[in-house]
């Protein structure tokens, strides 16, 4: 019996007819490689898996530097959402103000969850603008609000018209979906309806791209920005780390979009296609050979000789840079084997950059991915929606009359996809992993548990909640949600910095010491023939 | 850092910012962690458990095991029993935990989910223990949220009893391992036999062994002292909120009379605890500990002249605060700035009483219950302090203002080894006194010019 039979029949078969189809043992032939995905959690399985506020106020719109993220509800959402999310952030010119290391909460108490928190809410933003007066403010909603029927749309309608500044609220309770996901999907919806092409500073350099799904954990950002830069891109605007409301308004202006965390971002890119004309390319900046590939498409979209070579030219200085360090981080890593539980898109995205160290990935799996995440957006048309994936809106774009330009026609979108450029699509992470593999839907404690006892990788990236019980087991451990507290390993430059950090953590001293010397030495010393 | 803080205070009522205290929930979960073989299950959003889940395992540094009922809108609208049903089923079909303890959040409080009807309902294995602690995440704070969860377990587990045993019940309030392990060590010398509860000494400072175990067996308050809590002669409760519910409880319960106590950080306070004890073992305090006393005043003493008359911004939950502050004047500091978000005026009242105690004018410091720590940090904008003392949530203040500071408290998420030493006892501030002291006299370095640095102090 393969792995993934192994760990299920230790289920009951009420968990073991639900967990089956989420867990697959690749065999990259058949049909055998679907997997199910974005459905509930089962109650008590110790899901890794947060919610909805946490997806649209902890990933999307929190990172958001110019605008007052307020959390609406009870304290507690607002205090775990707290400079806990390592979405690095600094003023982009003298003045912006920059709110990434302030919470704001209603803090509601239980006259106001009997009463209504609407007035609470409102009196907060006249507190908040005559204290810091910023021009953008979101509110999101934790679960009681929902309940209790406080109108934050409402709200956020009366503050634009009292103050003239934007407002949008989020109704994005916790209980809403089936995990963040459907928190990204409430958020891309509000800044698509509200935010994007209201403003109208077009961009100065002859090529410009959007960074979407790109938070800037560990300064990841940064990098790619530094990168794009020195080929001659300009960046107009990240969504949303170390973003802004102040270039998220100008967002429709710039020639294509680069999707990096395709899950959390897609509608997005999708909306924005639609409304604008404007492309949008898989990229992954989390690897070298990833790096270089997606720059090369970029290239190959703008399709300028000039842009072509400068992009070899930039490549060929970074990798000179960078060439001894890898070298020799690859000589302590290869041949290793790893497995990556987390979010929705790190799970593929690493792989790349583990290859290039010589790494194999033998476990993966995803917290709130969806089947399109696994297996490409072909399958888009074959999820059924069901009842939990209804209730999160789907909205609907048109194209715009004055702005809507189409730099290829279709055709030549398909001649660009056939060399190799992955322009309004993605592929998904099953297709780049290997039979024998394992792929795990919303992972558990239990299966990560047994995933590492069967299959024996010899480092595991995952989370906070899991990194000590794993590291407990023997395994090395490492976050990859927060780097733990490193980065940025994006780009070529991150790349260095993650092949040090996995290396100082397979290699670090202390592992040796695990067992006391009195575990293997013992205590009665015989001496043959006896006497002296 | 921070530059967005105007100096000017502004009296805010509707919005709490840069908040000093989190939500009831974390508290309950955080207390079950404290129990032999005992799973916290969070009845609400998935969001709620995997919140507290991750901050307990940042502070400790420890995973933090815990299950959720993952309501869904569906459950929001018709209640969550068939989740909660589903829940404990699943938690002792994979985990296999000897008690499951529900809390509530504010999701499944504001539906009104009568969670104590559900779990009468459930089927539950032999030997096997389901309980629940309403913590509505609207009341209170997590602090609310720790003491209600010590009321459940007693509510469903501590057994009606008219005999009393020669133990003594002990509730150490919210403390770390390290602080566990201490106040055992301290009533072991006194000659009491104790009930410890909770008591996270082992669980939340697992060794390192290559073997990871869900519920370590003889760690953790087990199930049998918390039934028996009710033969104990005698309770020491600690803390003067988080502990005072549950030691009421007991009393109106199970009529075990208590002496509630300050968590015994500095040298008055361990007094009261070693006091305390003594009352009840009638045995004299051996030499060790007044030794360890002995040490720490010796060490006050040597130490004074670079921490007299010092003032400090001391923050974080009610219990440690009070402590601290305690702790603050015996080494001559001026607790300038003594706050706590936790809703509770009591505070204010017990810190106040202190001060006059030890001649020292309140209304000299500003000293707050229910407030965040914005507000402290435009009162250090208007006068500054040499220290802040409290949870790492204070170190974007203490970089903005350039002033150092000690972590204590809860939650302390950029230091390791911290939550294995003791803040409590004689021990505990020792290691305090000398944290302290270090940051001054690192500050006194860092800032004196060439001429008036000293090599030796």
């Amino acid at each position: 019996m393969n792995e993934r039979d192994n760990l299920l029949e230790k289920y009951s078969s009420r968990v073991f007819k639900n967990r089956k189809s989420h867990i697959t043992q690749l065999e990259l032939k058949d049909e055998t490689d679907s997997i199910t995905a974005n459905t509930r959690a089962i109650p008590g399985i110790v899901t890794a898996r947060g919610c909805c506020y946490a997806g649209c106020k902890g990933v999307v719109v929190g990172p958001m530097k110019d605008a007052v993220t307020i959390t609406h509800g009870p304290i507690g959402c607002a205090f775990y959402s707290w400079g806990t999310r390592r979405n690095k952030a600094k003023s982009s010119y003298e003045g912006e103000q920059n709110f990434v290391p302030y919470s704001f909460c209603t803090d509601m108490r239980p006259t106001d969850i009997v009463f209504g928190g609407e007035k609470k809410l409102e009196e907060g933003i006249d507190e908040v603008m005559q204290l810091f007066n910023p021009k953008c403010i979101f509110i999101c909603s934790t679960c009681p609000i929902g309940l209790i029927g406080d109108d934050v749309q409402a709200v956020a309608r009366r503050v634009e018209k009292k103050y003239g500044i934007k407002a949008i609220g989020f109704s994005c309770e916790g209980y809403k979906g089936v995990s963040q996901s459907a928190g990204h999907h409430i958020a891309n919806n509000g800044l698509m309806r509200q935010i994007i092409g209201t403003g109208d500073r077009k961009p100065k350099e002859k090529y410009s791209v959007n960074i979407l799904g790109e938070y800037n954990i560990g300064g990841d950002g940064w990098e790619q920005e530094r990168i794009l830069k020195k080929i001659g891109y300009e960046v107009v605007s990240v969504f949303t780390g170390d973003g802004s409301y102040d270039t998220m308004k100008n967002a429709h202006l710039a020639d294509l979009n680069l999707v990096m965390c395709h899950r959390s971002i897609n509608y997005v890119a999708q909306m924005m296609k639609t409304k604008y004309g404007i492309d949008w390319l898989k990229v992954n900046f989390i690897g070298i050979g990833a790096t270089c590939k997606s720059l090369r498409m970029m290239a190959e979209y703008f399709d300028d000789p000039e842009l072509t070579a400068r992009t070899e030219e930039v490549i060929a200085e970074e990798l000179d840079a960078i060439s001894d360090d890898i070298e020799y981080y690859k000589s302590m890593l290869k041949g290793k084997t790893a497995g990556i539980f987390v979010g929705g898109s790190r799970s593929h995205h690493y792989q790349s950059l583990l290859r290039d160290f010589g790494i194999e990935t033998i476990i993966a799996g995803y917290e709130f991915a969806h089947r399109d995440d696994y297996e490409g957006r072909d399958v888009i048309p074959l999820i059924k929606p069901d009842a939990d994936s209804k209730n999160i809106e789907e909205i609907t774009v048109t194209p715009d009359e004055e702005l809507y330009t189409e730099k290829y026609t279709e055709e030549e979108i398909e001649q660009l996809k056939a060399k190799g450029v992955e322009l309004d699509t993605y592929n998904g992470m099953i297709p780049d992993m290997k039979k024998g593999y394992v792929v795990v839907d919303d992972y558990n404690m239990f299966e990560t548990d047994e995933l590492i006892k069967s299959m024996k990788p010899d480092i595991f990236f995952s989370g906070i909640k899991d990194k000590y019980a794993i590291q407990k087991a023997g395994v090395v451990s490492r976050q990859l949600h927060s780097y733990d507290y490193s980065g940025p390993y994006a780009g070529f430059n991150g790349a260095v910095i993650f092949g040090r950090d996995v290396t100082m953590s397979i290699y670090t001293n202390a592992w040796a010491l695990t067992t006391p010397p009195w575990k293997t030495a013992p205590l009665l010393g015989g001496r043959i023939g006896g006497g002296n | 850092m921070l530059d967005l803080t105007p100096k000017e205070i502004m009296e805010k009522r509707h919005i709490t910012i840069n908040p000093c205290k989190t939500c009831e929930p974390v508290g309950a979960m955080f207390c079950a962690l404290g129990v032999e073989s005992c799973m916290p299950h969070s009845h609400g959003s998935q969001g709620c458990c995997s919140y507290h889940r991750t901050v307990l395992s940042r502070h400790f540094k420890e995973p933090a095991m815990a299950a959720s009922s993952s309501f869904t809108e569906g459950s929001s609208v018709f209640g969550g029993r068939s989740n909660l049903t589903t829940a404990v089923k699943n938690i002792f079909d994979i985990y296999n935990p000897d008690i499951i303890a529900v809390h509530t959040t504010c999701l499944s409080e504001t539906i009104g989910d009568d969670v104590g009807n559900y779990i009468m309902d459930l089927e539950i294995p032999e030997n096997k223990t389901v309980l629940y602690a309403s913590t509505p995440s609207y009341e209170g704070s997590h602090i609310q949220g720790f003491s209600n969860m010590m009321i459940g377990f007693m509510k469903y587990m501590t057994e009606k009893t008219s005999e009393k045993s020669e133990k003594t019940a002990i509730f150490p309030g919210w403390v770390n391992p390290g602080d566990d392990r201490e106040l055992k060590r301290i009533a072991d010398l006194m000659g009491i036999n104790y009930l410890f509860f909770p008591d996270h000494e082992g669980i939340l400072e697992m060794p390192m062994s290559g073997k990871f175990k869900y519920f370590p067996k003889g760690v953790g308050t087990p199930a049998k002292d918390i039934k028996a809590l009710g033969t104990a002669q005698k309770l020491i409760a600690m803390g003067q909120i988080a502990s005072y519910e549950p030691a009421e409880y007991l009393d109106k319960q199970h009529k075990v009379p208590f002496t509630l106590i300050p968590m015994p950080i500095g040298v008055e306070l361990t007094d009261k605890y070693v006091m305390s004890l003594r009352e009840i073992s009638k045995q004299e305090v051996p030499a060790t500990l007044e030794d360890e006393r002995g040490r720490l005043v010796d060490l006050m003493l040597d130490s004074h002249a670079y921490t007299y008359n010092k003032t400090a911004a001391i923050y974080g939950d009610p219990d440690i605060v009070f402590s601290f502050t305690s702790l603050c004047i015996e080494m001559g500091i001026v607790p300038k700035y003594v706050i706590t978000g936790t809703p509770k005026e009591e505070f204010v009242k017990q810190v106040k009483k202190l001060f006059e105690e030890h001649g020292l004018d309140p209304e000299k410091s500003v000293i707050k219950a229910d407030t965040d720590l914005f507000y402290l940090h435009q009162l250090i904008k208007n006068e500054s302090v040499d220290i802040l003392i409290g949870s790492s949530y204070g170190k974007q203040i203490a970089k903005a203002e350039g002033i150092p500071l000690v972590r204590m408290g809860f939650p302390v998420l950029d230091r390791y080894g911290n939550t294995i030493q003791p803040t409590v006892g004689y021990a505990g501030a020792i290691r305090y006194v000398e944290k302290i002291t270090n940051a001054l006299m690192d500050n006194i370095d860092a800032t004196a010019s060439d001429e008036d640095f000293e090599l030796v102090m």
